[in-house]
């Protein structure tokens, strides 16, 4: 035995005398081929952008979920079970109340650091949801969807769905009054369901409402479905992101062709690394110095008792706010009731919002009929139509969830709880429609700005006086770099369709098919500003030279207007260049 | 008299100091004294007082109160039929102490309804109106510190006054008291930093939209049980940290939006920063 | 962006770039490149960062040990103090760490940047051609293809397999039928209202004009209500409220004049939307408003819906005065309370 132990130590000593992280690297590589995979990947390159670590705050936010989620479960009773609470909490000693609601204020009160793991909890699964909101917003406004990354947009659209059924379990959970009567919501929107609504409510709650068995039932979709769900997601996410490699913006050396940033080891795992620290210690501090559901204040949940304010988490904002502007519209077909007043707003608005944003690309991509792969980012201002699609939904998303919080901009802005409603109800039509048009026009100028900087360079606020006295401004031209980065993108193409119907005049379906696409190509594209050909370019820079030979002329009578103070000559070209 | 000097001779039997006995005496000489002087001059004093107390109450109410709700508080009717102030006849005194004791009233100018703002009276202009307005009909008189005072409740007390609270209360004012939305314009006002005689006296009186709570149905011990929850659950400290506003899930959402994704991507963005260069002719 | 391939040709002289790629620029060295004090300071900065997370962690065990929760927690300015305080050492710690670590990346790591070229996600025709050819053998030498007895009783027997696992599911919970449409109201005639939380039975007088009481009905009260009553499924259907009007103020339904007692009237608690309980009630204008969705009923009215999503009237129960003179039911709910489902009708 010891013998063999020492030749083993000859070996390597003899060989390369590695240390011993090498060693432990060669023990693992002889058990499971790493190195292949390592090789790979250890210096894999990751671009450099802020806006490409919003799904990290995600990420990074659901590992804190795990670790402080694993901490509760240690003390929490998913039970419905009656028991009389005996613990520190004064106000409620001696009330009946379920034994979830009971081990919630025990973790809060005689728990150490208990209350603190709880807001952690709490806080991170907002910003967990809003994060992937977020990141889902850069992926879209900048067309990173697009071709090979349209599976890793529909995973992401599952785990944003799944996020917000974990956070909503989440919240029913400790069995307050809040949660409860967020549970008495969402009976009421199941049993809105035609034909099914009244038995899957039945087989929700095991009879009826509240019932006592689904908290339990709640707590291991919580703990244990959803979350493996969500597991098994981003590992195919980060797996599909490893293998397509990050998108970049276009520049200077960056192209469809490569990716240009730092290597995984060591400047990427460093910074993200550390970014998980950031985060976590971030959300740590929130759930030190800022009070979130203070269960102990709402009481048990009792079905006769409520509050005001009474309001889901922000993520259900939409259905909350739905469901308050909506009108009372109910119908009754032969003996039967159909409740528009809670399926809208409940089971079928929510859901149209989410499913517009989530179809958008494959919209958009059979409208190109763009085949290529993508992976240059693109300026929001350059796909206008997209753009401006994606804040008219933003727009109508902050609108309903404004709407979902009536009761509170009533009593904090003095405004009438009726008024806001009514407000909403034509609001949510006509605001976003209006913040379409505003955001595709402002975006087709923004093209027409950066046009105009290629061809006549950029304002210097310089102000010219020709010897006939005319003033002009003294435009420069872009640096190489900028002009590049501003022209290295493609030109929309409209699609005009296939030539008008078969020799026959039949109009085929196909042919239908064809003239909407001619039709929405032209509505998408046909008003956007094209970067310029080189012809115009070279056009602008012989006019540009000869204004610059005039100028010259100006400049050499020292007409800068510092002549008399002694400054020196005040030269642009020496400043450097601005950033618009 | 004699009761007490029997009694104070045998509670000193067992005592060691020579004291106890002339001192136990002279406490209940104090005492009795007390009595005789809050009982008897008191009832003599009442008649003349309470005619005094109504007239310059009537005075004070012809001057400030009068344009709203008429010369005799019969209320004033509007041309179109509402009100422009309703009959006061009956409110009690209660009501008056509540309403001009909050500030409430007079009212600055009308609207959907009264504020909670600066008193304007003085502690004996107002009960000099509550006397004239008490002295229009029987209504629920001003409670005393018998009433509304639950600094000695015990914790099974504070208790059952938050399950009375959380299935009355909370529906309006939310569950930290911390007041919430009704129609129109009109809310249900804080409860927080709301001295103990204004909640009893609103639960008596029903103010403006807020429903009666009459002493039949919900006890004044009932109600001595919430003021105690609330005074109660108002000095508990902030386990938590601070409350934001105590408005439930809508500013937590905002604050998670503002200041945790805004932290976190002004982070994001020092992060990616580039970093400081040097000029390019010093690299070497 | 739109290439058809199509037009191939066209557009590849339209895409073609009006300004070159002047390819990657140069790399320029960082102050700690080039400046050995800078970089020692930045590296003193570094350390420190960490250095100071490793104390706040010391502190976070100090603070666990030495501050008491429980009944009479320790508090420091108004806020629990071992709450905050393991909140703030242990966050600082946390974050302490991450920008520790960035400030690493950023002032000392190389930050040289690195090209990596990109393959098309498409597998090579080669691998392609292979794969098929694999996946043809196999299903061949399967024979599934040549036996359809063998695949269509397989393909029978997975699927009725959907089956069991559905029916499995069936004692999730009993079928409704028709408990939905009655509440505890209905166990007998003239059960008294009584207050909720206290259960004090309540007689006309008792109740002035505006007041409201939430109220539940006598049984809960009850020696053995525990036993007796699912309580918490019962009362999210029979809680009620009381409300006295002036009754020259009430404009019943011709069927419901004879529904109250002296302009006391009596109403489910729950919404018809979803089922809130509501008991804002303006003494007066008579309305009733939910918290939850702002759905306002009109109790002078018969219940009538004046504003909000809630569609349908709240249900009126029919009150009387029993023997003793309190106030009691006349019976059941005569239409089933809470939000709408589709049975309803």
């Amino acid at each position: 035995m010891s013998k063999a132990f020492d030749s083993n130590d000859k070996n390597a000593a003899a060989t390369a005398k590695p240390n011993k992280a090498g060693k432990a690297a060669e023990w693992a590589d002889e058990r499971l081929g790493l190195a292949g995979l390592a090789k790979k990947n250890l210096r894999k390159v990751f671009p450099d952008h802020w806006s490409f670590m919003l799904g990290e705050i995600a990420l990074w936010s659901f590992i804190v979920l795990l670790l402080t989620g694993v901490f509760l479960t240690l003390w929490f009773k998913p039970s419905m079970a009656e028991v009389t609470y005996q613990g520190s909490y004064a106000q409620l000693r001696g009330l009946e109340m379920s034994e979830a609601y009971a081990s919630t204020l025990d973790i809060s009160f005689d728990v150490r650091a208990g209350l603190l793991m709880r807001q952690i909890h709490h806080w991170s699964a907002m910003l967990f949801i809003a994060a992937m909101i977020v990141h889902l917003m850069r992926v879209f406004l900048t067309g990173a969807y697009r071709k090979p990354r349209e599976i890793n947009w529909l995973i992401g659209g599952g785990l944003l769905l799944l996020g917000i059924l974990e956070g909503f379990a989440g919240y029913s959970l400790p069995d307050d009054l809040l949660s409860g009567t967020g549970m008495r919501i969402a009976d009421g929107l199941v049993k809105a369901t035609p034909v099914v609504g009244t038995y899957m409510s039945f087989f929700m709650f095991g009879g009826e409402f509240p019932g006592h068995v689904i908290v339990p039932r709640l707590y291991i979709a919580h703990v244990l479905l959803i979350p493996g769900l969500i597991l098994g997601l981003i590992g195919a996410h980060m797996l599909l992101l490893v293998y397509h490699k990050h998108t970049q913006w276009p520049g200077p050396g960056r192209t469809n062709d490569n990716v240009v940033g730092y290597p995984m080891l060591p400047v990427y795992a460093a910074k993200a690394g550390g970014f998980f620290f950031i985060v976590s210690g971030v959300t740590t501090l929130m759930g030190a110095l800022l009070s979130i559901n203070p269960v102990w204040k709402y009481g048990p949940y009792n079905p006769a008792e409520v509050t005001a304010g009474s309001q889901p988490d922000w993520y259900m904002g939409v259905a909350e706010g739905l469901l308050r502007i909506m009108p009372g519209w109910e119908s009754h077909l032969f003996g039967y009731t159909i409740s528009w007043n809670v399926m809208i707003p409940g089971q079928i608005g929510p859901f149209l919002i989410f499913g517009a944003i989530l179809a958008y690309p494959f919209i958009e991509s059979w409208v190109t009929g763009d085949k290529r792969e993508h992976h240059l980012l693109q300026r929001p201002r350059n796909a206008p139509t997209r753009t401006a699609f994606l804040v008219s939904l933003m727009t109508l998303y902050g609108l309903l969830w404004a709407a979902g919080g009536n009761d509170i901009l009533a009593t904090q802005f003095h405004l009438n709880l009726n008024s806001i409603t009514y407000f909403m109800r034509g609001a949510i039509f006509i605001i976003p429609a209006i913040a379409f048009f505003v955001t595709r026009r402002w975006c087709i100028s923004l093209q027409r700005h950066d046009n105009e900087k290629l061809l006549h360079g950029y304002e210097t606020g310089i102000i010219m006086r020709s010897p006939d006295g005319a003033y002009s401004e003294r435009h420069l031209p872009l640096d190489e770099e900028r002009a590049y980065s501003l022209t290295a993108r493609d030109r929309d193409q409209v699609y005009v369709g296939a030539p008008e119907a078969d020799a026959n005049g039949i109009k085929s379906r196909a042919a239908r098919k064809d003239r909407l696409r001619a039709r929405v190509s032209a509505a998408m594209f046909d008003a956007n500003v094209q970067k310029p050909t080189s012809a115009e370019l070279a056009d602008a820079h012989h006019h540009a030279e000869e204004a610059a030979a005039q100028d010259h002329a100006l400049i050499g009578h020292h007409a800068d207007g510092h002549e008399l103070d002694g400054h020196r000559e005040y030269l642009v070209s020496d400043e450097p260049l601005r950033d618009h | 008299m004699r009761f007490i000097n029997s009694l104070a001779g045998r509670l000193s039997k067992g005592r060691r100091s020579p004291l106890a006995a002339p001192a136990l005496l002279l406490s209940a000489l104090l005492m009795s004294a007390a009595a005789v002087a809050v009982f008897t001059p008191a009832n003599a004093v009442n008649k003349t007082s309470d005619a005094d107390a109504i007239a310059k109450g009537r005075a004070l109410f012809l001057v400030g109160c009068s344009s709203c709700h008429g010369k005799n508080a019969e209320g004033i009717t509007s041309p179109d039929g509402g009100q422009y102030g309703p009959s006061l006849v009956g409110v009690g005194a209660a009501a008056v102490d509540f309403q001009v004791g909050t500030g409430r009233m007079p009212l600055a100018n009308p609207g959907v309804q009264a504020p909670r703002k600066k008193v304007v009276y003085t502690e004996e202009e107002i009960s000099q109106l509550a006397a004239f307005v008490a002295s229009l009909g029987p209504g629920p008189a001003i409670p005393t510190s018998a009433d509304w005072d639950a600094s000695g409740a015990t914790n099974e007390q504070v208790v059952r006054g938050g399950e009375i609270f959380r299935t009355n209360c909370t529906a309006c004012h939310n569950f930290a008291g911390s007041g919430g939305a009704l129609p129109g314009g009109k809310y249900a006002p804080k409860l927080t930093g709301v001295p103990e005689k204004y909640i009893y006296e609103a639960l008596v009186t029903g103010p403006q939209q807020m429903p009666v709570f009459s002493d039949a149905v919900l006890t004044p011990q009932d109600k001595r049980d919430v003021i105690a929850y609330l005074k109660t659950t108002e000095s508990d400290p902030g386990y938590g940290g601070t409350s934001m506003g105590a408005l439930g899930p809508v500013s937590e959402g905002v604050f998670a939006w503002v200041g945790g994704i805004g932290v976190l991507v002004m982070f994001a963005v020092w992060i990616a920063a580039h970093t400081a260069r040097t000029k390019k002719g010093s690299a070497s | 962006m739109s290439a058809p391939t199509e037009h191939g040709a066209e557009v590849a002289a339209a895409v073609a770039d009006p300004i070159a790629d002047p390819g990657l620029s140069e790399h320029q060295p960082r102050p700690t490149d080039v400046d050995p004090a800078k970089e020692k300071r930045a590296e003193r900065q570094v350390a420190a960062l960490f250095a100071i997370s490793a104390i706040s962690s010391i502190l976070f065990v100090v603070a666990y040990f030495s501050f008491k929760i429980g009944e009479k927690p320790d508090v420091v300015m108004g806020l629990g103090a071992s709450h905050v305080a393991l909140g703030l050492t242990l966050g600082l710690s946390l974050l302490l760490i991450g920008v520790g670590a960035i400030q690493l990346a950023r002032k000392l790591m190389a930050d040289h940047e690195i090209v990596e070229y990109r393959h098309p996600a498409v597998s090579s025709e080669e691998d392609r051609e292979t794969a098929l050819a694999s996946l043809r053998d196999g299903i061949a030498e399967s024979g599934i293809a040549r036996r359809p007895l063998v695949r269509n009783s397989m393909l029978l027997g997975l699927g009725l397999l959907g089956v069991p696992v559905v029916v499995a599911l069936r004692d999730l919970g009993p079928l409704p039928g028709d408990a939905l449409e009655h509440t505890v109201w209905g166990r007998r005639k003239l059960i008294r209202l009584v207050q909720d939380v206290t259960g004090t039975p309540i007689k006309p007088e008792d109740l002035e004009i505006g007041q409201l009481v939430n109220g539940q009905p006598e049984l809960f009260f009850e020696d053995g209500a525990n036993e007796t009553y699912d309580l918490q499924s019962e009362k999210a259907k029979a809680a009620i409220i009381i409300v006295r009007m002036q009754p020259d103020e009430i404009a019943a339904a011709a069927d419901r004049k004879d529904w109250g007692v002296d302009g006391i009237l009596c109403y489910s608690k729950i919404c018809t939307h979803v089922g809130c309980p509501i008991s804002l009630w303006e003494q007066q204008t008579h309305h009733l408003l939910c918290p939850c969705h702002q759905s306002t009923f009109d109790l002078a009215d018969n219940g009538r819906v004046i504003f909000g999503p809630a569609a349908r009237a709240l249900p009126q129960l029919p009150i009387t005065v029993d023997s003793e003179g309190y106030l009691a039911s006349q019976s059941d709910f005569l239409e089933p309370v809470g939000p709408s489902y589709w049975e309803r009708g």
